[in-house]
């Protein structure tokens, strides 16, 4: 390759089947030298599809790829790795009980037999000092929370002198802030022509912001490319969907009642290396009403939600629900009906080589119909209830008797959704819920949250996409250094000061 | 619907085919081992399988040493439920045994069913909480149950060499250390018109137990819940600690009921022949019947024919003693080794979706 800019990449005709479904259909595509790219389309619309061809995953039936003209072969991500082209993932690629530094080393292509790590060390404190954001080195990747751990998927790629980056929504974990921090960053290697980037995204802002160019898929076919600056937000919607988008308004009820459902005191809690990352929380939930925990990420709202699904024990304080002490015990939950929607549910919430059906039932399982006198399992009830849901919630593919682990991650959020929301749910526990989601899926997953709140379920909504926080809940809080330290009525909320209390610049 | 049955069907027939094919493997390489040793192959099959199922003698023959290793089996198949590999059915054995022998000798004027049953009830208990302590250790301390249940073999063996020749030693068991007899009268019988004990019966029974237990209960239901991901066992509210200690305490039961019937039904005391490898024999046949309660039956008389057939071998091809060990072994060998290929053969894969 050229020793100046980062190549020219483009895709000709690109056609890739999987059986009878054809996932994209004749996609040309141009990744013009030190461009900022956005790919934009819904879940489906082949955007990964594409992507993974072009880092050699995937083999396109028909088409091909090329660089600078001159036409390649990329057979693996490793042939892509050496055209100098690197992906980071939705999904993490780290080893979590390594430390950011032995991850870095070990993702290098060549790598000696014996590791000089204290030249690897310096060397990369170096490379770290020139990058737009830092992690510390010596941290233990798994104790890292999720949007640290995309900042070291990015560096991984940036170390490894890739100058071609494809990113497959990488801000999905960032607080707008981050994102709009490393997204800069980005943009301003691109114009440093040191780096072509191709992004692939759900947030229309963020493209509007930073992207020079875009191109949206739909079903697998090109829909239409152009540059940014002379294409309006609405325009580049509707290419995504195909008509008008109207943001619905999310409907909601006048709260009457103020009756306090959960009520958490001086909540300590201390992470999985022995520091405190809780640092005394009060918070009050109502009924009928969204709380929004923002912050960024890493400020302790990880371990908190970890306590009320009961993962961990506080190491202090009180939970109060319904006025009653509270521990999270089968008995409790079940009596409270105080259920929880964590981020990665296939990780934390589902048995993978269970059945859906299984899956289905883990808050109910344990009651009639499914257990006949509260002890006999009953096989059909289970699949009759399963069928309900699935049709209910729309869960793809409707087979109750297949592995939940081999369903897509929207349809295994829709599943938990299901579940936890089908019981009347009375307080409800929600972490990042649609991370990794399309469009779609997200905007029914937000209006299945603000339909429980008009019924009078009180919801503690953490999460690290800001806008999700204001558009669902009716007061804001911000917690900063396992704290919250500010609160607001989230309509007409300043987003100024909140985003000076999430980065503790508050005074 | 389409797809639930091929799926079901090639759900079953993975492992089948894996199994089949390993057992076969497994033949083979015996099969060079004899070979080696200077016997024909195809002969000491046809010994052991005369030796094994050839008569109704020989049936009975395989059939009382099936019996214990079905108990056995218990030990790591329920623990396997929940993720844990427990090694402990020696010690469940020995200790069942030995608490169902003093239980037996603490009630010397009781009626024989009156002792049988409390002999039942002291072997399953001591030998349930026997393997309680590696399930409180894993659960509390986050110790490798594997290691600690392995090391309470030897901790059971050298209580009971050790309380044999000293406080429940009969002064009449010279060369032999050993309890005193618990009686004639107070024996298991044999079923009628067989030369089969009861423990038979129990272990079939236990097996099917155990079975309806993990897959047709709640509480089996939620045991898997725990073993499949206890991040979602904590968020579903289960008492994961109480799992596991009752799990460990049902396996350790079946273990102890294994030495309450070897002292009751053949030895008449305890004494080291208790420690007659029936445990690790049964860690094989959990492995074999991947922790399944109903296939462990068939597994379990498979080897009990394999060592029922070690006399005859002797006899027959003058082959050593540990000849049908070293086949256990290679079994166990090669089972392990096919644990790899699970969801390797894609043809199997492909059926289960097209």
């Amino acid at each position: 390759m050229n020793d100046g800019a980062p190549p020219d990449l483009q895709t000709l005709g690109i056609t890739k089947r999987f059986g009878p479904l054809t996932a994209l259909k004749d996609v040309n595509f141009r990744l013009r030298s030190c461009r900022f790219h956005a790919l934009l389309g819904e879940n489906g619309a082949g955007k990964s599809t594409l992507v993974k061809c072009i880092m050699g995953y995937y083999h396109p039936d028909e088409g091909t790829i090329s660089l600078d003209q001159q036409q390649v072969t990329i057979r693996s991500p490793r042939d892509a790795q050496a055209f100098g082209i690197g992906m980071v993932y939705q999904q993490f690629t780290l080893i979590p009980n390594m430390t950011v530094l032995e991850n870095l080393v070990i993702s290098k292509a060549k790598l000696t037999p014996i590791i000089n790590w204290q030249k690897e060390e310096h060397q990369l404190t170096q490379f770290m000092e020139k990058m737009p954001f830092k992690v510390p080195l010596t941290a233990r990747v798994g104790s890292l929370a999720a949007g640290e751990k995309q900042k070291v998927e990015i560096l991984k790629q940036l170390a490894l002198q890739n100058r071609i980056l494809i990113l497959d929504e990488p801000t999905s974990v960032l607080t707008p802030q981050e994102a709009d921090e490393m997204l800069g960053h980005l943009r301003a290697m691109t114009l440093g022509r040191q780096l072509s980037v191709l992004i692939i995204t759900h947030k229309l802002r963020e493209v509007a912001a930073f992207a020079d160019d875009v191109t949206v898929l739909r079903k697998g076919r090109f829909v239409g490319s152009g540059k940014v600056s002379e294409l309006k937000i609405t325009q580049m919607a509707e290419m995504m969907v195909g008509s008008e988008v109207t943001a619905k308004p999310k409907q909601r009820n006048e709260r009457l009642s103020k009756v306090p459902k959960l009520v958490l005191q001086n909540i300590r809690v201390k992470n999985d290396i022995g520091v405190e990352v809780v640092r005394g929380v009060h918070l009050t939930i109502h009924e009928g009403e969204i709380v929004g925990v923002a912050g960024v990420s890493g400020n302790g709202q990880h371990e908190l939600v970890e306590v009320l699904a009961g993962q961990r024990q506080a190491t202090a304080g009180t939970i109060h629900v319904h006025d009653q002490p509270y521990q999270p015990t089968r008995e409790k939950i079940m009596r409270h009906k105080i259920f929880c929607l964590p981020e990665e549910p296939l990780q934390n919430t589902c048995v993978g080589r269970m059945t859906v059906a299984e899956n289905l039932a883990f808050r109910n399982f344990d009651v009639e119909p499914h257990a006949v006198g509260g002890w006999l399992m009953s096989r059909p009830a289970l699949c009759r209830s399963a069928r309900g849901l699935i049709e209910r919630y729309n869960i793809k593919p409707p087979y109750p008797e297949i592995p939940i682990q081999s369903l897509s991650g929207g349809n295994v959020q829709r599943a938990v959704l299901a579940r936890e929301l089908s019981a009347d749910v009375e307080i409800l526990i929600i972490a990042n819920p649609c991370f990794g989601l399309d469009f779609l899926a997200m905007e029914e997953i937000r209006l299945q949250i603000v339909a429980a709140r008009n019924r009078g379920t009180a919801v503690l909504l953490v999460s690290e996409d800001l806008d999700e926080i204001l558009e669902l809940s009716d007061r804001t809080v911000v917690m900063f250094n396992g704290r919250l330290v500010y609160e607001t009525a989230s309509p007409g909320a300043d987003l100024a000061v909140i985003g000076r209390h999430m980065t503790g610049h508050a005074t | 619907m389409s797809i639930a049955l091929p799926q079901t069907l090639n759900k079953a027939l993975e492992p089948f085919l894996i199994i089949v094919g390993s057992l076969t493997v497994s033949m083979v390489l015996f099969g060079a081992f004899v070979a080696s040793a200077g016997a024909d192959p195809f002969e000491v099959y046809q010994t052991m399988y005369r030796a094994a199922f050839g008569t109704s003698f020989s049936w009975q023959n395989t059939l009382i040493r099936a019996a214990p290793l079905m108990l056995t089996a218990l030990c790591t198949a329920l623990p396997g439920y929940l993720g844990l590999i427990v090694i402990g059915g020696e010690g469940a054995v020995v200790i069942g045994g030995l608490f169902a022998a003093i239980a037996a000798l603490a009630m010397p004027s009781a009626a024989p069913m009156v002792v049988l049953l409390t002999m039942a009830l002291a072997g399953m208990i001591a030998g349930g909480m026997w393997l309680m302590i590696p399930g409180l250790l894993r659960h509390y301390r986050a110790v490798n149950e594997t290691i600690s249940s392995l090391l309470l073999n030897y901790i059971a063996i050298a209580l009971l060499n050790h309380l044999v020749t000293s406080t429940f030693r009969d002064p009449e068991s010279l060369n032999h250390p050993s309890t005193h007899h618990i009686g004639e009268a107070n024996m298991i019988g044999l079923i009628p018109g067989t030369d089969l004990h009861w423990g038979l019966v129990f272990g079939i029974v236990a097996c099917v137990i155990a079975w309806f237990l993990m897959h047709h209960t709640v509480f089996g239901f939620a045991s898997q819940i725990a073993g499949g991901n206890v991040r979602a066992a904590q968020i579903a509210g289960l008492p994961v600690g109480r799992l596991v200690l009752i799990i460990c305490f049902v396996a350790g039961a079946a273990g102890g009921l294994a030495g309450m019937v070897e002292v009751a039904a053949v030895h008449g005391r305890a004494n080291d022949t208790l420690n007659a490898n029936y445990g690790y024999a049964g860690i094989l046949v959990a492995f074999v019947a991947r922790n399944n309660p109903l296939t462990i039956i068939p597994v379990a008389v498979l080897l009990g024919g394999i060592r029922a057939s070690s006399g005859l071998l002797q006899r027959a091809h003058e082959l050593p003693d540990a000849t049908v060990l070293v086949m256990q072994g290679i079994i166990f060998l090669v089972i392990l080794f096919s644990e790899t290929l699970y969801g390797r053969f894609s043809r199997l894969q492909k059926q289960g979706v097209s």
